[in-house]
């Protein structure tokens, strides 16, 4: 699975993109949160306020409890500031 | 209820991360114009400084792929919904300086209440949904720009009942 970082996430992690082998048993975004967050200190403390990060998967917006059993790419970013 | 016809205009989406020329882009898109339209609206979004920090630099990041889905999304659905007879939307990214257009919507339709709503509509929904994510460079450093409570409410008022 494809991950990607945006904005000050990216920053923080100094890195825009992870390739990760994803367990089965990872079935939706606040899961995939949890485990990435188990595995890099960075992250968990990027993913801290979970309010702060959104979320698109296979380029659509989506919210935390969605299922990304058959996601290929997932975005995280923080609140978009764009216009 | 009027249908548009095949030959009609559909929503035109441009990113770019190169200046445009606002007034030239407005002129061309009045050109489009079938003589269906009777109202235009255009608004150009710019690099804003702070008095009390001035800005140097402003620059975007985006998401391109999303970043397109999504303006095209908001294109469509305002075109659709206030039956405008055309849309066209310009955003940039990369890096601009004060003053220079950010994003320029321009929509046109037989009356002014839904070219203005219909370019506000677009206006609100990219604030807060389409990815894009501002630096801020000044004298005192490098800032990400914190999405506001405002934008996030704003498009609140074109939720339908």
């Amino acid at each position: 699975m494809k991950i990607l970082y945006f904005a000050w996430i990216k920053e923080r992690l100094n890195r825009s993109q992870d390739d990760l082998e994803v367990p089965k048993n990872i079935n939706n975004v606040n899961e995939l949160m949890a485990w990435l967050s188990s595995n890099d200190e960075q992250i968990k403390l990027a993913f801290e306020n979970k309010e702060l990060i959104r979320v698109a998967v296979d380029e659509e917006l989506v919210e935390h409890d969605f299922d990304i059993t058959n996601a290929k790419t997932i975005a995280f970013f923080p609140p978009m500031t764009g216009g | 209820m009027t249908k548009n016809s095949p030959s009609s205009n559909s929503p035109l989406v441009r990113l770019q991360s190169e200046i445009f020329d606002p007034a030239k882009e407005y002129n061309q898109f009045l050109k489009q114009n079938t003589g269906a339209g009777g109202a235009a609206i255009c608004f150009t979004g710019l690099v804003r400084s702070n008095p009390d920090n001035p800005i140097v630099k402003l620059t975007l990041e985006h998401y391109p792929a999303l970043a397109q889905r999504q303006l095209e999304k908001f294109a469509n659905i305002a075109f659709e919904r206030f039956k405008l007879q055309n849309i066209s939307l310009i955003h940039r990214y990369g890096a601009m300086a004060v003053g220079e257009p950010i994003v320029q919507v321009m929509t046109i339709s037989a009356h002014r209440q839904a070219a203005f709503d219909g370019a506000n509509y677009i206006m609100d929904w990219l604030k807060t949904d389409a990815p894009f994510w501002k630096i801020e460079q000044s004298a005192k450093g490098k800032n990400w720009v914190e999405n506001k409570t405002c934008d996030e409410n704003a498009k609140d008022k074109w939720k339908q009942e």
